[in-house]
């Protein structure tokens, strides 16, 4: 499926045009706004949406610039798709406001907001083919007809499906509808494409591929993104910054090198890669540096702020663990008994336990045998402390 | 299959019920035999009986029966009178019952409720149903009353023993099997599509005709043939509350008299065929325009 560097070439020529057509006339003001692609920030003002007695979303603040590209990033029942779905206008708001610029679109229905979406299943017209589905938008719009032709060409080229024009949905693979459903959102220029955990039908394969051509529309594009998703992954790698949700109430913000590097509580470090959970007590804080008792270990690691005397989370990434000789004296050296092994491809994933019973995972070059005895070593920068998280969510 | 053929030399083919296996031919179909033999039994025995019967005639040519019907303007009427009471009730039906079915896919609770209610009057049964009309509806009955009473008229309304004790008849009796029928279409479109239309700028017109109508028109096309046949082969309420020697009399009561009061079988039989005929007709002409104003749906096609 993958493209010559010829269509490579002419998908890049057309994002040019595409990016830098002047935004179209809308014909009827009572349409949705064609013209008004760029903006300077959408403002999410104390976003609450409740279902019965449950907050899905609280009082959630966010301002996006134009041209941006966000992700929600969060667990299931986080409310990440309530804000999206509030952002798009097809979950009234329970209280709070949405501005665009000077104009509060939170009182408008969807059709009145001019955004686009790419949702998770896709919702393709079944009824229509390929051309009229990307098409549907601006028929909506009412482009005329020579100018809806050609952009509908224009964005099938740029998503390499030019070929697949006059076919139905259910003809199309995973890989293909989604792309359908990019091209049918991105063919409008709107001010705002929702994404709507896009990848999570498509296989590892086909993830990867289609995560790279989303960051590439939108580095040609420019079009600001709201991107939600539960893989790590995809908000590092897609997104310009990243809100991380828990339990309807944003937890962290940041670009993905301050989330990934500084994560601000045990949460968003268990969510991005700190698979490693020991809990333990403070024993000792100065400044960042803190000391936890974990069972007979003492462990030195840095903490978001001072640390009170009490329980805590102790979090390392399993890369950050190193297997060393027995006799090699330095801090925080955790001595492991060796429980399960996996081939991980370049290094082995090894389960350890700690005499104290908890389980550690860590990465080694050379697989040690079951019920090895190792000693593995991190250095304190990387050792994270946290208040505990206050309930298992 | 190729790679199988290529290693085992041609002569030897796997025994025949292996193949016939790969064809789908296995004793598991014998457990067709009951149906089979009860569709030949009650339904294309007797279909075929009647139709040798049409054609047969005492010294006339093959079709005398059929030119008899055509020639003779009270057995032709029949035709009309009974197209008149079906498509005019069935559009009713439809149209009453489609915006509901709409509204009640995804409603939880209340769906079973309403079904339940709505599915009384298939239990009634239509002796019953049309002895109620005649106290409803009649000279003396509640409706009258009670439009003389509020002075809206002075003259108690002709509603019953006319065609339109009728319609009112097949509207009650096949509204609940249409709804029934349209409520599991409608259950059936996903309303993430309409969701999409929205966000790409449908107004809630656009939504219903570009979107929810044409992906509900073959349910929609499929129960109003359906209900075309139920109702135009309304006999029990032509006959209690309509006006069987007038105005109401359907191609079944015409049926029903060449009988069982002219006792002429081969006529009953012509007139039960063109009544087979006029429904088909009339279903391919309502797929006829479902294809024509919906054309691009292709569920069938597949890659």
């Amino acid at each position: 499926m993958h493209s010559t560097g010829g269509s490579e070439r002419s998908a890049a020529e057309v994002a040019n045009k595409l990016a830098g057509a002047a935004p179209t006339d809308s014909p009827n003001a009572d349409k949705p706004d064609d013209g008004a692609r760029q903006f300077e920030a959408l403002r999410l003002d104390g976003v609450t949406r409740a279902f019965g007695a449950t907050d899905a979303l609280r009082d959630f603040n966010i301002t996006i610039r134009g041209g941006e590209f966000v992700a929600f990033l969060g667990p299931s029942g986080s409310g990440k798709s309530t804000a999206l779905n509030c952002l798009a206008g097809l979950l009234p708001l329970t209280a709070g406001e949405i501005w665009l610029d000077d104009r509060r679109i939170d009182t408008l229905p969807p059709e009145r907001r001019g955004f686009a979406m790419v949702f998770q299943n896709y919702a393709l017209f079944p009824h229509l083919d390929v051309r009229r589905n990307v098409g549907f938008g601006l028929r909506m719009r009412k482009v005329p007809k020579q100018e809806m032709k050609r952009r509908v060409d224009e964005a099938l080229t740029l998503v390499r499906l030019a070929h697949k024009a006059d076919s139905h949905p259910a003809q199309l693979s995973g890989g293909e509808q989604q792309r359908v459903a990019i091209a049918r959102a991105v063919v409008c220029e709107p001010p705002l494409v929702l994404m709507d955990e896009p990848l999570s039908n498509l296989d590892a394969k086909l993830r990867l591929e289609m995560r790279t051509e989303i960051r590439r529309l939108h580095q040609d594009l420019g079009l600001t993104t709201v991107y939600v998703t539960h893989d790590q992954h995809e908000a590092l790698s897609l997104a310009d910054r990243i809100v991380i949700l828990r339990n309807g109430v944003v937890e962290q913000e940041g670009t993905p090198s301050e989330v990934y590097i500084e994560p601000q509580t045990d949460f968003v470090a268990g969510f991005l890669g700190y698979r490693n959970a020991l809990t333990g007590n403070v024993v000792e804080s100065h400044g960042r540096q803190t000391t936890v008792a974990v069972g007979d270990l003492r462990l030195v690691g840095t903490c978001p702020e001072v640390m009170p005397v009490g329980d805590a989370v102790v979090r390392i990434r399993p890369d950050d663990l190193m297997v060393c000789d027995g006799d090699d004296a330095g801090p925080n050296r955790i001595p492991l008994l060796v429980k399960v092994v996996e081939y991980g491809g370049r290094e082995f994933v090894v389960e350890g336990v700690t005499p104290a019973g908890q389980r550690l995972y860590f990465m080694a070059s050379q697989a040690p045998r079951l019920g090895d005895s190792v000693i593995v070593a991190v250095d304190p920068e990387n050792v994270r402390v946290f208040s505990p998280t206050e309930d298992g969510g | 299959m190729a790679t199988r053929t290529a290693a085992a030399p041609p002569s030897a083919l796997p025994p025949l019920n292996k193949r016939l296996a790969e064809q789908g031919v296995t004793p598991r179909l014998l457990l067709l035999l009951p149906a089979v033999v009860f569709a030949l039994g009650l339904f294309v025995y007797p279909f075929l009986y009647g139709l040798g019967l049409s054609f047969t005639t005492d010294g006339g040519s093959l079709w005398s029966n059929y030119r008899e019907f055509f020639s003779d303007p009270y057995l032709r009427g029949t035709i009309w009178l009974t197209v008149r009471l079906a498509v005019p009730a069935v559009l009713i039906i439809l149209v009453a019952a489609t915006p509901l079915a709409l509204a009640m896919r995804g409603a939880g609770r209340g769906k079973q409720t309403i079904t339940v209610i709505l599915l009384f009057p298939i239990t009634i049964g239509t002796v019953l149903l049309s002895d109620g009309l005649l106290d409803f509806l009649g000279a003396a009955g509640w409706v009258n009353r009670f439009l003389l009473d509020t002075g809206l008229i002075d003259q108690p309304l002709q509603l019953i023993h006319n065609y339109w004790g009728v319609m009112f008849a097949i509207i009650i009796t096949d509204f609940p099997f249409v709804f029934l029928l349209l409520l599991s279409y409608a259950s059936g479109i996903d309303p993430a599509y309409e969701r999409a239309a929205a966000v790409f700028g449908a107004s809630a017109r656009q939504r219903f005709l570009r979107v929810t109508l044409p992906l509900f028109a073959p349910g929609l096309a499929t129960t109003a043939s359906l209900a075309f046949v139920l109702a135009f082969g309304t006999f029990p309420s032509a006959l209690l509350v309509g006006e069987p020697a007038g105005s109401t009399r359907t191609m079944g009561v015409a049926a029903y008299s060449e009988a069982f009061q002219q006792f002429d079988y081969p006529m009953a039989s012509t007139v039960a065929m063109l009544m087979a005929g006029v429904e088909l007709l009339v279903i391919v002409i309502i797929l006829g325009l479902r294809s024509r104003l919906v054309p691009t749906l292709s569920s069938g096609r597949k890659g």
